[in-house]
């Protein structure tokens, strides 16, 4: 990371040093919380809730990823969510049909409303091993497809994110318009199995909760991972300053379009698992409202965090169901106003404050511009205010690096 | 660097192996409950009977875009239920409310359904609007074998034993009022409606109907929910030149349908439009002017001289104020909480299945008329009637089918309604 | 032949409505790189300004005359309070100015539902209004024309605010140089004020013709957003030319993708074009040159 620059190499691998002890903690923690804290003591709906929960953090930690890490604002995850969603979905609507022999293997709704004949599109996710397969690929195939197309084009900043709100827009449309074959507004529901187990049985319940849970941890080692790689490295860079990047001999467009298949192949499984531990998906879950809902958590956890994302994703969606019971008027001014409040004023997220008193604790004065949030101790981009660029109204919005910033003139003053 | 990034794979690796662990564990378990999707009986009823209250739960938007016409029941809920308790009660028990946010999304219908039968133990729900919010509550009631009622007209092609729907069904508002069209010698109709479930079920029944009793169908136009210009679809409309129009948009849309419609020149007297969702309560938002002389299908308005409805809005209005008028979907969650009284009543038990054994026959003398639930299928059975819009915003009865219909869900008494289920 | 014009001024008439819900982002965002998400919220509050006029006045003539400059000064109100708040300290981080924007939306979508209550409701168009004229033997809706003049009334207004006044000149240089136009003693503080006054201003403008149209809720932005940010998009930022271009055309694809499809798939296929668009040209319609790497 760029604390390679600013700090010596002994006390770098010092900090590795402490850093992977506390990882694996960290690590260790989590799986206890998650896999015997919580089961023991939740209800089987809450617990189904925290399920819930964990797979819409799925989808924070790839934003964490293409975002906080890639400088990509997609304002349209809601697609890849909700393919995942859709394709899980419908194997397992196609499975509750039964096998076309016999009770002919129709799904319920299509008997009402469609002709009654299963299309032909539909017939390969009768296959669990193809729609797992599709599940991986096709959202992860998809965004590097249209990554590529947009990323070479030098297509970024607000355009992307503009662009990927009207994917979510018109897919969100798209499924609302062929209630035959999706459900419509309806969207999917009412599943009875997931691969053969019965999902009334608060056992299998448990089970859905525990898978998610593992691919929660899973995809959270595996960002950790890309993070510190050489690869997490050049993402930075390429947020940061795309140019240098280019100059030095790497293709940006390549970099993004990886981060990007992540994010989007996490989307996808969280939307995967949102399915049967929900037990419906519909156009209302995927498209621009909940795209841009995703954010709130991220960019409130910290988005160029590793776990503020996650952290920040859970917390949030537990405050919407258990506030808005209490104020529903109440909950959205004050979702807004943290919103706000955070972006405005405190661009690392929550993380950011914890950063700071850790510091201040161990009595470092903060170096140059308000040192980022990092995962575990390394710094993610404590940035030389040189580097900044982009004079607004230049006509091009750039992806600014938001970690330079901060709130106080007088620190954002010393860093230029 | 390098020993620091191989030891960091420990972690995923360890989390691999205890996902591994737990999911052989579990598969191990389960493998008893496989069984060909045998209804498992869910967890035991936590409903708590014991003391002198009861508690039930109300379930509407109130949030969200849906707000603007579920506040309108979670209001009209409360007012029966403060008169159900200044009564006396049900079976002696004071109604508890626990009132839960659906916030417009079918998802979080589902999630609070949840929560309000299995940790709120509640006795019955009552709410809904949407046919999604519905169709993704009725596995959570199905498999919780719980009590929602259901209190807006819908689509039909559905009976559910855990659902009462005491609003109309196909038979009892769409096919009435195409019964209407008939009558006074329309022979072509052109379909506007906007593009979710209800429309699209509702047109198909439509397009069965017209065809066996002669009647054109020129056009069928969906709008995306929420679209604003309808100068193309008014365009479509007023070339292909129908008797009459028939209209399933829901909500905002009417309103800029209704304004273009006007302003290309059509109204009630070139081009008459039959609504079937807007109410007294709608009116206002869409605009008097635009709308004035139109017609809509329901099965109670607020001008209907009773006495049970005069009773019905003048509480109404002292309770929430004199402007606020009463509507159909309204009347209809009123009569659900009488309903659910009367089943109880008659079972002497809050009981589901004991509800669901008392509740063929069950009348309730409510705003619209009598109703009486079908046991069968779980719907009532309701008087239907067509209404013009008046220049004062209120809707006057025009036509009425004279006697309660027979709830028919899946129109299994008309003949050309064959190929529909 | 009589289809085809009418389709054609419908597609006119929609590019007339997307054009006043951009140009004032084409303003904001254009120019100053600012994406203001709660741009929707302004024209939201324009049309309830323009529904409180009308309870106040009576005459629905003289009240949308009203509402029209008062709902100039309500949304530049709320520009500038947005801009003094929030938006300022943010010129760095275009991106930063979306989510806060977003969250400023929510919220004022809330206080709409709060104050004017959930049930939208509606602001009577004026006599002279309704009906249609003939034109060419076309029935054309009155209101559509008054709100085709009126972008049209707009977009030379701002042509020539821009090109003329010494405002204007300010701020065309502070966007094409800041530095430079600071160091010539340009307060570019009060320009970038000025300048999120007026296009906010336009948006309230915007709302109140929205009246005419449909109907007022407090999600009467959200349906209007995404499309305006199309069109300023495709329209290329800098240029006031572009978006007039942009909105018309994609006033009468949709139009003609809505005639031979659906309202549904026209509309997607309306986003699949401007995705293909900006493959083949990322700067938009009409782009200005600068010296800035891609």
């Amino acid at each position: 990371m760029s604390a390679v620059t600013t700090e010596s190499p002994s006390r770098l691998s010092a900090l590795y040093r402490s850093s992977r002890a506390r990882v694996i903690v960290g690590f260790a923690v989590a799986a206890v919380l998650l896999f015997a804290v919580a089961p023991a003591t939740l209800s089987t709906f809450r617990l189904g809730l925290l399920g819930k929960f964990l797979c819409l953090a799925m989808v924070a930690v790839g934003i964490g990823l293409a975002w906080g890490r890639g400088g990509m604002l997609t304002l349209g995850q809601g697609v890849f969510f909700g393919l995942g969603a859709y394709l899980m979905a419908m194997h397992l609507k196609l499975a509750d049909a039964g096998p076309v022999e016999g009770s002919g293997g129709v799904p319920d709704f299509m008997m009402l409303y469609g002709s009654g004949e299963v299309p032909g599109w539909w017939e390969p996710f009768r296959s669990p091993v193809v729609t797992i397969l599709a599940i991986a690929i096709v959202p992860a195939g998809l965004a590097a497809l249209l990554g590529f197309a947009v990323f070479t084009r030098r297509v970024r900043g607000a355009y992307f994110a503009i662009l990927s709100q009207a994917l979510a827009a018109a897919f969100a449309i798209l499924l609302i318009g062929q209630q035959a074959t999706t459900g419509g507004t309806n969207g999917l529901n009412g599943f009875r199995s997931f691969f053969g187990y019965d999902l009334a049985d608060p056992v299998n319940k448990r089970m859905l909760f525990f898978l998610a849970a593992g691919a929660l941890l899973v995809m959270v080692a595996v960002a950790r991972q890309l993070m510190v790689s050489r690869f997490g490295e050049l993402l930075v860079a390429v947020r940061d300053q795309e140019n240098r990047v280019r100059f030095l001999g790497y293709d940006p467009a390549q970099v993004k379009v990886v981060a990007y298949a992540v994010a989007a192949f996490m989307a996808a499984v969280g939307g995967a698992l949102f399915v049967p531990i929900v037990g419906i998906i519909s156009p209302a879950d995927v498209g621009v409202v909940p795209s841009i809902g995703f954010l709130i958590g991220v960019a409130i956890g910290g988005r160029a965090t590793l776990l503020g994302p996650v952290l920040g994703s859970i917390a949030v969606s537990w405050a919407q169901t258990s506030l808005s019971e209490a104020f529903p008027s109440g909950w959205i001014y004050a979702q807004g106003a943290l919103f706000i409040l955070v972006v405005a004023f405190l661009p690392g997220g929550l993380a950011e404050l914890f950063t700071r008193w850790r510091r201040s604790r161990r009595g470092s004065v903060p170096d140059g511009g308000a040192p980022a949030p990092g995962d575990d101790g390394t710094s993610d981009g404590s940035r030389p205010g040189a580097a900044r660029t982009g004079e607004p109204g230049s006509g091009d919005p750039t992806v600014e690096p938001q970690t330079a910033v901060d709130h106080d003139p007088a620190t954002s003053g010393r860093t230029a | 660097m390098t020993p620091s990034r191989a030891t960091t794979r420990l972690a995923p690796a360890a989390a691999l192996v205890a996902l591994a662990l737990t999911l052989t564990a579990c598969g191990a378990r389960t493998a008893t409950g496989d069984g060909a999707g045998a209804a498992t009986s869910a967890a035991e009823s936590c409903v708590d009977t014991s003391g002198d209250t009861v508690k039930i739960g109300f379930l509407n938007s109130l949030s969200g875009t849906m707000a603007i016409s579920e506040q309108t029941v979670a209001d009209s809920l409360a007012l029966a239920a403060e008169e159900i308790n200044a009564d006396g009660g049900v079976l002696g028990k004071q109604l508890e409310i626990v009132q839960e946010d659906g916030q417009s999304e079918p998802t979080v219908f589902a999630e609070k359904a949840e929560k309000l039968i299995t940790s709120d133990c509640v006795a019955a729900v009552f709410g809904g609007w949407t046919s999604a919010s519905r169709k993704a509550m009725l596995p959570v009631f199905e498999a919780q074998d719980s009590l929602l009622f259901y209190p807006v007209q819908y689509e039909g092609l559905e009976s559910s034993p855990n659902i009462f729907y005491t609003g109309a069904t196909t038979n009892q508002q769409i096919v009435p009022a195409l019964d209407y069209l008939k009558e006074q010698g329309v022979e072509s109709i052109f379909l506007v409606g906007s593009d979710y479930v209800f429309p699209r079920t509702a047109n198909k029944i439509i397009n069965a109907y017209a065809e066996a009793n002669g009647i054109e169908v020129l056009g069928e136009e969906y709008a995306p929910l929420g679209h604003t210009d309808f100068s193309t679809i008014v365009n479509k409309v007023k070339s292909a030149g129908a008797d009459a129009v028939f209209n399933t948009l829901n909500g905002d849309s009417n309103v800029a349908f209704f304004k273009e419609y006007k302003n290309a020149g059509l109204g009630p007297d070139t081009m008459p439009v039959v609504s079937v969702s807007i109410a007294e309560e709608e009116v206002g938002g869409v605009g008097v002017e635009n709308v004035e002389g139109q017609f809509t299908a329901w099965n109670y308005y607020q001008t209907i001289d009773s006495p049970e409805n005069a009773t019905f809005v003048e509480a109404f209005q002292a309770k929430y104020g004199a402007d606020r008028v009463t509507s159909d979907p309204m009347e209809a969650a009123y009569t659900s909480l009488y309903l659910w009284k009367g089943m109880v009543e008659k079972a002497e038990s809050f009981d589901v299945a004991d509800v669901q054994e008392a509740a063929d026959g069950v009348t309730f003398d409510a705003p619209e008329g009598s109703v009486t639930v079908n046991g069968d299928n779980h719907h009532i059975a309701k008087t239907a009637l067509i209404g013009k819009i008046g220049p004062d915003g209120l809707i006057y009865t025009e036509w009425s089918s004279g006697e309660p219909i027979e709830p028919d869900p899946y129109l299994e008494g008309y003949d050309w309604a064959e190929g529909l289920s | 032949m009589d289809v085809l014009f009418s389709q054609l001024f419908a597609g006119l008439s929609l590019g007339s409505v997307l054009l006043l819900a951009a140009l004032g982002l084409a303003l904001t965002f254009g120019q100053m790189g600012v994406i203001n998400m709660a741009h929707g919220e302004f024209m939201m509050a324009g049309a309830y300004t323009a529904f409180v006029v009308q309870g106040v006045v009576g005459n629905a003539g003289v009240s949308l005359l009203v509402s029209l400059p008062l709902g100039f000064l309500v949304g530049g109100l709320l520009g500038l309070l947005l801009e003094a708040t929030l938006i300022h300290r943010m010129y760095k981080r275009p991106l930063d100015t979306l989510l806060v924007t977003w969250g400023v939306a929510l919220v004022l979508q809330q206080v709409a539902r709060d104050v004017f209550g959930a049930p939208n409701v509606d602001v009577r168009a004026p006599a002279w209004l309704s009906g249609a004229v003939d034109l060419f033997g076309l029935a054309v809706p009155k209101t559509r024309l008054f709100i085709l003049a009126l972008a049209v009334v707009a977009v030379v207004a701002l042509a020539v605010v821009l090109k003329v006044t010494p405002l204007g000149r300010r701020i065309r240089a502070v966007v094409q140089n800041r530095d430079l136009a600071e160091a010539s003693g340009v307060s570019t503080r009060a320009t970038d004020r000025l300048t999120f006054f007026i296009g906010s201003g336009l948006a309230g403008i915007a709302g109140v013709a929205l009246t005419l149209l449909g109907s007022i809720g407090p999600t009467l932005g959200t349906s209007y957003i995404v499309d305006a940010f199309l069109v300023v998009v495709a329209g290329g930022i800098g240029q006031i030319k572009g978006t007039v271009i942009a909105a018309f055309a994609l006033g009468l694809l949709q139009a003609t993708f809505e005639y031979s499809t659906t309202a549904s798939i026209a509309k997607v296929l309306v986003f699949v074009v401007i995705v293909v668009f900006l493959q083949v040209r990322p700067q938009g319609l009409v782009s200005v040159r600068t010296r800035s790497l891609a």
